[in-house]
């Protein structure tokens, strides 16, 4: 197999507190990789230090054999594209100009996007379904729409590692279903490869082979789904218990709540 | 490939560049029929008319022109800088800056040359305080940063007055004009189109990272930009465009404001073709509102700041009210 992402003995810290210590992580090609964590774990941190977003503390980053820090910036958002967390509507570009930005990396300081950008845009436009909106201002756009506008940059520019934080966010159902599945027809390939951070470990259990949970002290577990999605490893990640239950549709993992068994208050109110 | 709205865009800036220098070399206490200047710009046959276009009106409009782009593309600069349309030189206390640097240079009695210097001086110190205290912790504030130019510009104000209160009377009437943004004395256009077209070809070099910086710098980082070295730049360029400004024409406010904004609902949001568009059509403006202020009550002239000043103030609130509401 093709390593992608080669992470050995990595230390991230936020404001003197760790993401994690020590971290191995081998990511290849044709995977998918969900990275899980309570809120405050870390998750956007160990995101941003995985694209060559903030300076290297301790350990190494190689992406496709290249040592991540050695790569000038275009080099790297050839490599590495990223879907942060909150999308900006900047200045009111249209729909098709934010996509054709994706092409960036890859061309030369004055140039001009040429017939096959413009064509790569397109492509990208469609697979979100959003044709009808190309010429629209992202002042225009509902949060859901941007955030399709900000995945179909993504697919413009053409990288072979994707990392995406919380890529379902603003989407309804229909769309994280199909949005997914664009993610996945695009990624899980042949030299590429994604990580999503999420928040359900069911739709990570779905969506992703490989997970990367991170505990919030430091410590991490990665591996492919199976050896990590256990409900004790996951009840002690997220600090509340969760359950699994197994379905013939896989396993479901449901966090304890004090509603159920609770008594039906609302016929006793009426 | 720029689009047909793009060319039309720039057309339309070049010929409103044109008109406007055309405008204001024939309109005045004397008027000269329009068609004659152009034989008038081209050739020399030492009448008077000759005289009025080349020695006084053409530098005085090229002045204006240059100081009309230059704090045009200042504006635009500093509105990637701080992702807000609001951002401009005069708004954020970095023409007040400059200014105040100045009126010391003139305190000190120091020649001409030495004011564009100053006012580089000023306005990067300037600069430096306001994105230095509204930065706290993390990423700008765009309210925070706005208040904080906001009372760096009060405190230049105090600092001016000081400074206008122990000049020597004879002086004074010159600086408080020159204080309001005036372009009576501005007869040497060369330093400032210089400085204009060299902030151009910096910003052109720079035009496919500015629109990325726009929707913010983690994201343009991602893309492939520097952006530590495009913030350094934003920063000097920003101070030094202002400074020449300031240097050949006072404190003229709001050109940075109007102008980016006329460009970005024209439909050129892309900085390739917003930053010639706006250097020409903030040269046009300025030209246009200089040539009103010294004919509206003609004999007397107004400062052009007031102009300008009448045209930003609503622009300001309209933009102001527009965020607040989204």
């Amino acid at each position: 197999m093709t390593v992608l992402l080669d992470v050995r003995g990595l230390n991230v810290t936020i404001g003197g507190k760790p993401v994690c210590e020590q971290l191995d992580l081998t990511i290849e090609a044709n995977q998918s990789w969900a990275l899980l964590g309570r809120n405050g774990a870390g998750k956007t941190t160990l995101v941003h230090q995985l694209a060559g977003l903030r300076p290297v503390e301790a350990g190494r980053i190689r992406i496709n054999g290249h040592d991540l820090t050695e790569l000038s910036p275009k080099a790297r958002a050839r490599e590495i594209g990223v879907l942060l967390q909150h999308s900006s509507r900047g200045f009111g570009a249209s729909v098709f100009e934010t996509v054709l930005s994706g092409r960036h990396p890859h061309l030369s300081t004055m140039a001009w996007e040429n017939a096959e950008d413009h064509a790569i845009a397109k492509r990208a436009i469609a697979r979100l379904g959003l044709d009808a909106l190309s010429e629209r201002s992202l002042d225009t756009l509902s949060g859901g729409e941007l955030r399709r506008v900000e995945l179909a940059r993504l697919l413009a520019q053409e990288t072979s590692l994707c990392l995406l934080d919380e890529p379902m966010n603003h989407l309804d159902l229909a769309y994280q279903a199909s949005s997914l599945d664009v993610l996945y027809q695009t990624y899980v390939a042949p030299s590429r490869a994604m990580l999503m951070v999420l928040h359900d470990p069911n739709l990570a259990y779905r969506a992703c082979d490989h997970w990367l949970i991170l505990l919030g002290d430091g410590h991490w577990r990665a591996g492919p789904r199976d050896s990590v999605a256990d409900p004790a490893l996951l009840s002690l990640t997220y600090g509340h218990p969760i359950e699994r239950i197994d379905s013939t549709h896989g396993p479901v993992f449901m966090p304890r709540t004090s509603l159920e068994g609770a008594p039906d208050n609302h016929d006793a109110a009426d | 490939m720029p689009t047909a709205q793009h060319k039309r865009i720039l057309v339309l800036a070049l010929f409103a560049g044109l008109v406007s220098l055309w405008l204001a070399t024939s309109t005045g206490g004397t008027a000269i029929p329009a068609t004659e200047v152009l034989t008038h710009l081209l050739s020399n046959d030492g009448s008077t008319h000759d005289e009025i276009v080349d020695r006084l009106r053409l530098p005085r409009a090229l002045s204006a022109f240059a100081v009309g782009g230059l704090l045009a593309l200042a504006g635009a600069f500093m509105q990637v800088l701080l992702r807000n349309p609001l951002g401009d030189p005069y708004i954020l206390g970095i023409s007040g800056g400059a200014s105040a640097a100045v009126l010391g240079v003139m305190l000190l009695g120091l020649p001409a040359f030495w004011h564009t210097p100053g006012a580089l001086v000023g306005a990067l110190f300037s600069t430096l305080l306001v994105f230095g205290l509204s930065r706290g912790a993390g990423d700008w504030r765009s309210e925070r940063l706005l208040l904080t130019g906001v009372v760096i510009a009060a405190g230049w104000s105090a600092l001016i007055s000081f400074v206008l209160s122990i000049s020597p009377p004879v002086r004074l009437p010159g600086m408080l004009f020159w204080l309001m943004g005036d372009l009576g004395d501005a007869d040497r256009p060369l330093l400032p189109l210089l400085l204009m077209s060299l902030g151009l070809a910096i910003g052109l070099l720079r035009a496919r990272d500015l629109n990325l910086a726009a929707r913010g710098l983690t994201q343009a980082a991602s893309l492939g930009v520097n952006t530590a070295r495009l913030r350094l730049e934003l920063y000097f360029l920003g101070a030094l465009l202002t400074a020449a400004a300031v240097a050949t024409a006072g404190a003229v406010g709001f050109i940075g404001l109007i102008v980016p904004h006329m460009v970005r609902r024209l439909g050129g949001t892309d900085h390739r073709i917003l930053l010639p568009a706006a250097a020409l059509l903030g040269g046009a403006l300025l030209v246009l509102a200089d040539t009103a202020a010294r004919s509206v009550i003609s004999p007397m002239q107004l400062p052009v700041g007031v102009l300008t000043a009448l045209l930003g103030v609503p622009t300001f609130l309209f933009l102001l009210h527009r965020r607040v509401r989204t």
